[in-house]
């Protein structure tokens, strides 16, 4: 029997790695590829609480987040691709049209 | 036996998101987030989630990933890997990161969690993970099911939409 504080305890080491990797990287693909494994890290702690209650709302929720994480997905690339299209950006620190 | 295999997992998908958030190259990178999602999908089967660990392996490795790398060869990323890769920022990125590793670790160390219960089912039985979910998914969560629907279909739309687009200076 795994204890409930080792999920959690994944998870919340995956949400740290994945956090740091938006904050730190340069490269826009890299933080939206972080930013799905803070979403997984998410996962891991619903399913383990689902395991603890014996209940399936927490997997429920962990499906619901798969769908959420693919819109993200499509629509993050898609702006990606226009920015990389149009500007030549890849680096989020050139993205500064906003900024004065 | 369990819990030897839940620290096999949890090794590995530690040590493949580190290697996914250090590498310069984005394929390398994306290709390590599938290793790392495939030890999660194991991880699942181990939680007796035996539907999301599917889904985790068709959708997330199978979907998800092969259209960053589609997307990652539409683009020119072929310059970046010489660039510098990380942020100006990056040191005080890295003491807010701790500071919230600080935080996660008071709120989960504060305790009160419930006593384990058991599934009323075991793998390979018939009423099992996959009809139980079905279950729920369509009776008491049909509304968000549906929300769900309509948020893909969204944006799928958006996505379109937007990488079709030329911006017009």
């Amino acid at each position: 029997m795994i204890p409930l504080t080792h999920f959690l305890a994944l998870g919340a080491i995956l949400f740290l790695i994945g956090a740091a990797g938006v904050l730190m990287r340069r490269n826009a693909i890299m933080i939206l590829l972080s930013i799905e494994l803070m979403l997984n890290s998410v996962n891991v702690t619903f399913v383990g609480f689902a395991r603890q209650w014996a209940d399936l709302t927490g997997q429920v929720f962990a499906i619901f987040i798969i769908a959420v994480a693919a819109c993200e997905a499509a629509v993050g690339l898609a702006i990606l691709i226009s920015l990389n299209r149009d500007r030549q950006m890849v680096n989020v620190d050139e993205i500064n049209l906003l900024k004065w | 036996m369990e819990l030897l295999f839940f620290y096999i997992f949890a090794a590995g998908i530690v040590g493949a998101s580190l290697l996914m958030v250090t590498r310069a190259n984005v394929i390398h990178a994306a290709l390590s987030l599938v290793l790392a999602f495939l030890f999660m999908a194991g991880l699942f089967v181990l939680a007796g989630a035996e539907f999301l660990a599917g889904v985790q392996i068709l959708v997330y490795a199978g979907g998800i990933m092969v259209l960053y790398l589609f997307s990652i060869m539409l683009m020119n990323v072929g310059v970046s890997i010489r660039l510098r890769q990380w942020h100006r920022q990056s040191v005080l990125a890295l003491a807010a990161a701790l500071l919230l590793a600080a935080e996660i670790w008071m709120v989960l160390g504060r305790g009160g969690y419930p006593e384990a219960r058991r599934w009323p089912w075991k793998l390979g039985e018939t009423p099992g993970n996959v009809e139980a979910l079905g279950q729920v998914l369509y009776t008491k969560f049909l509304f968000p099911f549906e929300v769900a629907s309509m948020l893909l279909l969204a944006a799928m739309i958006g996505a379109i939409v937007l990488a079709k687009r030329r911006i017009t200076r």
